[in-house]
């Protein structure tokens, strides 16, 4: 992965993978504490106590397809290896909560990429799922939901391209103004 | 700075438009398989540019979509199209730039870029 931003979807997809109804992702920087997390929750079907212990380990996936499980280990190295922490918790029937954090100045941290297109992506795709994207920054923070568009949109979908395509320009909009961007 | 009423008036246009929109069965679909394998390969740009392409050309009769993993892995980014009536064709080790000419050739004028298929480069 060459982006955070790449990673965050692909967490999110074991959310809809998992039945969710609500993703919640949170993009947080706090430049004081030079720090950058990174939070996606959802309440879909949740994971027993011995799957949470197992799913970070790359060699551990519940596809009977293949061996390898790469997405949660993937996120977790990226975070880990910027002095950063990651966690993971989840009930079963409640959901699942990925927490991401990393040094935000870290050299080694990746970029965070297109998040637009990706939370874009998401919503698109997924229209069945909430999904509530905050962006935030020392204090200041925005979100974008699926239901701001569409309450507007009605039965028009989301996946309509052109529908997409102005989906993508709102969220970069509305939750990139800040100067600078990591 | 893009607003929902703009998001309103887009509605609107598109609705005027469905009038003259073919029914389900003239509807191709175009789907990106966007597992971990998918991702980390560029599935996203590859999904970007197809969404892209087709709003630019105003295609009215195509839905592009995202999957998990196909079982390919080694030729992701994979596109698959389903045109009805057609066999599927599977796209492997995709681009955004090799998306242009997949919606010109084949979403458009029905054939198939055969040399950006799994028959060809899968040898």
């Amino acid at each position: 992965m060459q982006e955070l931003s790449l990673n965050i979807l692909d967490i999110a997809q074991n959310s809809v993978k998992a039945g969710a109804a609500n993703i919640e992702i949170t993009v947080a920087e706090d430049t004081a504490a030079d720090r950058l997390t990174i939070t996606i929750a959802d309440d879909g079907c949740g994971m027993d106590e011995e799957t949470v212990r197992r799913v970070t380990d790359p060699f551990y996936t519940t596809r009977t397809t293949r061996k390898v499980g790469l997405g949660v280990p993937f996120f977790k190295m990226a975070a880990e290896m910027t002095g950063g922490s990651f966690d993971i918790r989840s009930r079963v029937g409640e959901g699942t909560t990925v927490t991401a954090v990393f040094g935000l100045s870290h050299i080694d941290r990746m970029p965070l990429g297109d998040l637009a297109g990706t939370i874009c992506l998401l919503m698109s795709c997924n229209q069945h799922i909430e999904v509530a994207y905050t962006r935030a920054r020392d204090g200041e923070s925005a979100t974008v939901r699926t239901s701001d568009f569409t309450a507007v949109l009605g039965d028009l979908p989301l996946s309509t391209p052109q529908v997409m395509e102005f989906i993508e320009g709102y969220i970069r909009e509305n939750t990139e103004n800040w100067n600078g961007g990591t | 700075m893009k607003s929902l009423a703009e998001l309103q008036a887009l509605r609107d246009q598109m609705k005027a438009n469905m009038g003259v929109r073919h029914d389900d069965t003239d509807n191709i679909r175009v789907v990106v398989g966007m597992a971990t394998c998918g991702i980390a390969a560029g599935a996203r740009p590859v999904l970007q540019a197809f969404t892209e392409e087709v709003s630019k050309r105003n295609l009215q009769n195509v839905t592009v979509a995202q999957t998990g993993c196909i079982g390919i892995c080694q030729y992701e980014p994979v596109v698959e199209v389903y045109v009805p009536g057609k066999e599927k064709v599977t796209y492997v080790k995709m681009t955004a730039d090799k998306v242009a000419k997949v919606v010109s050739d084949h979403l458009v004028n029905g054939n198939p870029v055969g040399e950006y298929t799994i028959g060809s480069m899968a040898k």
